[in-house]
């Protein structure tokens, strides 16, 4: 483990000592349980004037460019990350453009475009989504059919994008479109789309509603936009590399699961899955014959399988650490996603076991056992076990880049 | 007490690791692994311990015997993330030796603080392999069936010792009966009877005791076994972690050149998830290990101690259940051939089905997890 450097020690006490201030007031209304299911303006609002005011402080973008709105600094924002994680503090809004937008657009975008999109980015004062998905391209997303055709310095979109989380807040989104169709890889295209400005103008947005019965993502239709060629990034026809950077980014597994400020995913988790909760719960709840649950030694064999497997997943983080001890440089952090995103999903299932009959009871029930929030949860997860590259596409990822098995088609 | 970020896994502790590792690699290819101990396929073959003992010298003169032994008995004393390192290597190549026996015995020795223990640990440094010979017929330390009496001629131990790790390749046992008492093999009356076993990369025996005169190591042998148990489970799971390795890149290797259906069957995702979904659990028992090692390193007061206890089950549990898988996984993707004697994946899949119920199963320690982590649950009255 390196040693922290001058500036290292003296941002974290900066932190420390700006968090002991600066805690936000907890917020009038509820939140969801992660930032892309933000729903109301006023839970916007209220997680845009947190992630504003830490950007402020210096504990957002710190290891971005000054001239790019950043701090400027080395090796600091794992700091910052890991002094938020001490403290009980709401997530950032803008995750899809801290942890996804913001690096594809430092490593390909022109410098005048950093300079007018980074800032604004940070300050949450402008909100990113991403165009990815399509009814026809999921795991399969080098099959993008949205289509950009280009007319002198122009370039005029077409298509649709389905689970686009913030759009119906977003400013900005993120687009992977084609633009040769005698190419699979080589005919795509990255640009970024200034979407509320062409609202009503080529651009329609409309809620989803998600298994949970919430909204919170959206679909996004293109009908005749014209955009700049200012906003394309890189070269025409390297839209697949661009993308490549966005996914290595988005599937850290970071930015689901904690405040993420910069795209850094090798943080400290302090804990996962949640098992400590679940245990807990198991603690106050009864079997159908009375017993306490903490008590059958069924579900205490279930909680500690899940307990290990939880803190297998932190050690390992601690254990890719140590370069010694590492068999392969991909092969700890590849694993992230899956991992983290499938003990999420079992620990919300056992929870609903423990919970027992109340488990029935959803959120708009006054008996619901933590306000329904392990229901919840648990219909939530699949989110997270299918957004990002499906865990059956992560194993595949593991299994060739890690374990260089041949590709899977 | 704060826990280093990095399981203090200092400099040393790597050149060990990457020392063990090109040194087993060169000296017990898989091919030669099998000459050795493959050799007679009947299963009702006698019960010989098949190992190489030059390679054992070639060890004891490196001194990687002693890592587990104290400078003060003229040990190599290393932390005990070092000694899993080593014995992770040991794994990977499923060494036939009395490596592992003998750190475990170390820890054992340590915990008694004696000067006797002392005098034992210094019999290591000179070469003496050690094995522990604590456990009753029904593989528990429950009820003692060795005891000892006081007489003129010393401590004398009657009675027998059942399953014993690698008694075949042990100059010295230390034997539970009440107290913990050292005995060499070689002492009048002390009868090694080798078990049958399934697995080829080790010997197990059970011992009889006849009138022998013993050296009294600890008045107490059962708090001293339990102090130094986090220490031997550790160690135990990083052999685990070893050979899983091993079972994991010998079956993917495999996956990248078996050709069915025009395609290495690696492209095939039923196929390739289970490899994947093996890598994370043999990542998280690692990790676990080095985990325990840590804190077992770290442990200075009664709460270290409880904390060094959870992460040793946690690790042996995570161990257990992913070896369970490793042997499964890569005899069956191996098809057929994963099913004939000439291939090597048996040979390690019968190690880790020693490993898994050795010092107690997955389940076992995830109950005794429970009771740390949830507490006792009181008895209810029916």
């Amino acid at each position: 483990m390196a040693q922290e450097n001058d500036e290292q020690q003296i941002f974290r006490r900066h932190c420390r000592d700006w968090l002991k201030n600066n805690v936000p007031p907890a917020p009038t209304v509820r939140l969801p349980q992660q930032a892309i299911g933000i729903m109301e303006r006023e839970q916007l609002e209220y997680l845009q004037r947190w992630q504003k005011s830490a950007y402020d402080a210096g504990l957002v973008g710190c290891d971005y460019p000054l001239d790019c709105g950043g701090g400027g600094r080395n090796g600091c924002q794992r700091i910052a990350n890991e002094e938020m994680q001490k403290v009980k503090l709401p997530y950032f809004p803008n995750v899809i453009g801290l942890g996804m937008a913001a690096p594809t657009i430092f490593y390909h975008a022109s410098n005048d475009l950093k300079q007018k999109l980074l800032p604004r980015l940070f300050s949450a004062e402008e909100i990113w989504c991403q165009g990815f998905s399509e009814p026809g391209a999921g795991s399969d997303l080098a099959s993008v059919q949205t289509f950009a055709q280009q007319k002198g310095d122009k370039w005029i979109i077409n298509g649709h994008k389905l689970w686009t989380s913030l759009a119906h807040f977003a400013s900005w989104m993120i687009l992977l479109a084609r633009t040769d169709k005698s190419h699979k890889y080589n005919g795509l295209t990255f640009f970024v789309v200034p979407i509320k400005a062409a609202l009503g103008k080529g651009v329609t947005v409309r809620p989803l509603i998600k298994a949970s019965g919430e909204t919170g993502f959206n679909e996004v239709i293109f009908e005749n936009l014209e955009i700049n060629d200012a906003y394309r990034l890189d070269d025409v026809g390297r839209g697949w590399q661009v993308a490549m950077t966005t996914l290595t980014h988005e599937r850290g597994a970071g930015q689901l699961v904690m405040p993420s400020s910069g795209g850094q995913t090798d943080s400290d988790f302090s804990s996962i899955a949640g098992v400590n909760e679940v245990i807990e719960l198991a603690q106050h709840s009864c079997r159908p014959d009375g017993g306490l649950s903490s008590h059958d030694s069924v579900i205490r064999d279930q909680l500690m399988g899940l307990l290990i497997r939880d803190e297998g997943m932190m050690q390992s983080m601690r254990l890719h650490q140590v370069a010694a001890l590492r068999e392969h440089p991909m092969r700890i952090p590849l694993q992230g996603k899956l991992v983290v995103t499938e003990l999420i999903q079992e620990a919300a299932e056992l929870a609903l076991e423990i919970e027992g009959a109340s488990s029935t009871l959803y959120v708009a029930d006054k008996n619901a056992p933590a306000g329904g929030r392990w229901a919840q949860a648990y219909i939530n997860s699949f989110a997270n076990t299918i957004a990002a590259g499906t865990s059956e596409v992560q194993r595949n990822i593991l299994g060739e880049r890690v374990l260089d098995m041949p590709k899977s088609k | 007490m704060r826990q280093p970020k990095d399981f203090g896994f200092n400099e040393q502790c790597a050149q060990l690791k990457q020392a063990a590792r090109s040194f087993f690699q060169k000296k017990v290819p898989t091919q030669a692994l099998h000459k050795l101990i493959a050799g007679e396929p009947d299963p009702f073959r006698a019960p010989v311990a098949r190992w190489d003992k030059v390679l054992w010298q070639e060890m004891v003169d490196l001194g990687w015997h002693t890592v587990a032994v104290p400078q003060s008995a003229g040990g190599v004393d290393m932390p005990l993330v070092a000694g899993a390192a080593l014995i992770e290597e040991a794994g990977r190549v499923a060494l036939p030796s009395p490596l592992l026996t003998t750190l475990q015995s170390s820890c054992v020795l340590k915990a008694c603080n004696t000067p006797a223990a002392h005098a034992l640990l210094e019999a290591v440094v000179q070469g003496s392999a050690i094995t522990l010979a604590v456990l009753d017929q029904k593989g528990t330390y429950q009820c003692g069936d060795v005891t000892a009496s006081n007489t003129d001629s010393g401590y004398v131990l009657e009675g027998v010792a059942y399953f014993v790790q690698d008694a075949a390749k042990s100059d010295v046992l230390i034997v539970r009966a009440g107290g913990l008492y050292a005995v060499p093999v070689n002492a009048p009356g002390v009868k090694i009877v080798p078990d049958h076993i399934v697995d080829l990369t080790r010997d197990q025996a059970h011992i009889e005791f006849d009138g022998v005169v013993s050296t009294l190591l600890a008045e107490q042998a059962d708090a001293i076994l339990r102090q130094s148990e986090p220490a031997r489970l550790t160690l135990l799971a990083a052999d685990m972690v070893g050979a899983a390795e091993w079972q994991l890149q010998t079956t993917v290797e495999y996956a990248k050149t078996r050709v069915q259906f025009d395609h290495p069957i690696g492209f095939f995702q039923a196929v390739k998830h289970p490899l994947v979904d093996l890598m994370v659990l043999v990542d998280q028992a690692r990790a676990l290990v080095y985990a325990a090692a840590c804190a077992i390193d770290h442990q200075t007061d009664q709460a270290d101690s409880v904390y060094a206890e959870k992460y040793a089950r946690m690790a042996k549990a995570s161990a257990s259940d992913m070896a369970s898988y490793a042997s499964k996984i890569s005899v069956q993707l191996h098809g057929g051939i994963g099913f004939t004697w000439d291939c090597f994946v048996h040979l390690y899949a019968k190690r880790q089905k020693h490993s898994q119920v050795t010092m107690g199963d997955a389940a076992y320690h995830r109950r005794l997890l429970a009771d740390i982590v949830m507490g006792i649950p009181e008895v209810e009255m029916l």
